[in-house]
């Protein structure tokens, strides 16, 4: 198991997760730093992640797009808004439409990672906030929609028998 | 609304809620965007009252929120602040819990050389996965 804790917290919408690997540190900064390892595992295998632009400086941004199974692209982005290598990243994650421009209604979260090393084992946490509840819940919706409407249209039809 | 405290007062008033078709569908409608009692009734063969009749019954359930603007009652479906703040946080602890484990694999079969785990890379960002 490398997930050692979560965290939620519902009224700040902060989630916080930390982890150890059995390397040390610069291996572990090597996943963040290294786009060709990022697009490893920032995205499920399904999606075949690859990752553009990749500018791990203060104001710099790192852009990726994701291939889904139907071919669908998905693309997001990160504004890095600070980094220590290899202990500290601190950047803002957010949806792209096709163009890769900043989809406006959709959630970004700001994202802390910290790296610490102990005996050769890398401790991460990655604590994730939501900016915005309203643009968080328009990413519920979205889903939601689905799965509700579903479920209504499924006593409908229980219902029409 | 707890889930876990639902009396058998409220889950009557859900059933009863739910148990018509325009209703149903009014829920299904407001869980997109807040919509006005007139603009729904633009979408039923009935009167504004009756509309307004329907969304009184599902207001009672706690299956909308209504709010006034001006001359207009807004109509919204609750799915619950907190209920969804859960789900969301919760997809997003499934995505970190799927990212770390990934990367733990990495870091496994990983060696020194950054180009060296993965040729493909070294043609275009990413050949077919395996």
């Amino acid at each position: 198991m490398s997930v050692t804790r979560v965290d939620k917290d519902f009224d700040t919408l902060t989630l916080t997760v930390v982890a150890e690997f059995d390397a040390p540190v610069e291996r572990v900064w090597r996943l963040w730093d290294d786009p060709r390892r990022l697009e490893r595992w920032w995205g499920p295998p399904e999606f075949p992640t690859t990752v553009e632009e990749h500018d791990l400086t203060p104001g710099g941004t790192v852009t990726y797009v994701m291939t889904g199974p139907d071919g669908q692209k998905s693309r997001g982005w990160w504004r890095v808004t600070s980094v220590e290598p290899p202990t500290s990243l601190e950047f803002i994650d957010g949806f792209a439409d096709q163009d890769g421009a900043p989809v406006p209604d959709m959630p970004t979260s700001t994202v802390r990672v910290r790296l610490t090393e102990h005996d050769g084992r890398t401790r991460m946490e990655v604590r994730s906030i939501f900016d915005s509840r309203e643009h968080m819940e328009n990413l519920v919706r979205m889903g939601a929609v689905d799965v509700f409407a579903q479920s209504i249209d499924r006593m409908d039809a229980l219902l029409a028998d | 609304m707890v889930v876990d405290e639902l009396t058998d007062e409220v889950v009557d008033h859900l059933f009863h809620a739910l148990a018509d078709a325009t209703r149903r569908d009014i829920v299904r409608r407001c869980v997109r965007e807040e919509l006005s009692v007139s603009r729904l009734a633009e979408a039923y063969p009935m009167s504004f009252a009756a509309v307004q009749k329907h969304v009184a019954v599902l207001h009672r359930a706690g299956l909308v929120t209504k709010r006034r603007s001006g001359r207009q009652q807004l109509v919204r479906t609750d799915l619950d602040a907190v209920r969804r703040a859960r789900q969301v946080l919760d997809e997003l602890e499934a995505t970190w819990r799927a990212r770390v484990d990934r990367m733990a694999r990495l870091l496994a079969h990983d060696d020194a050389d950054p180009a060296a785990d993965d040729p493909a890379a070294d043609d275009r960002g990413r050949g077919g996965n395996r």
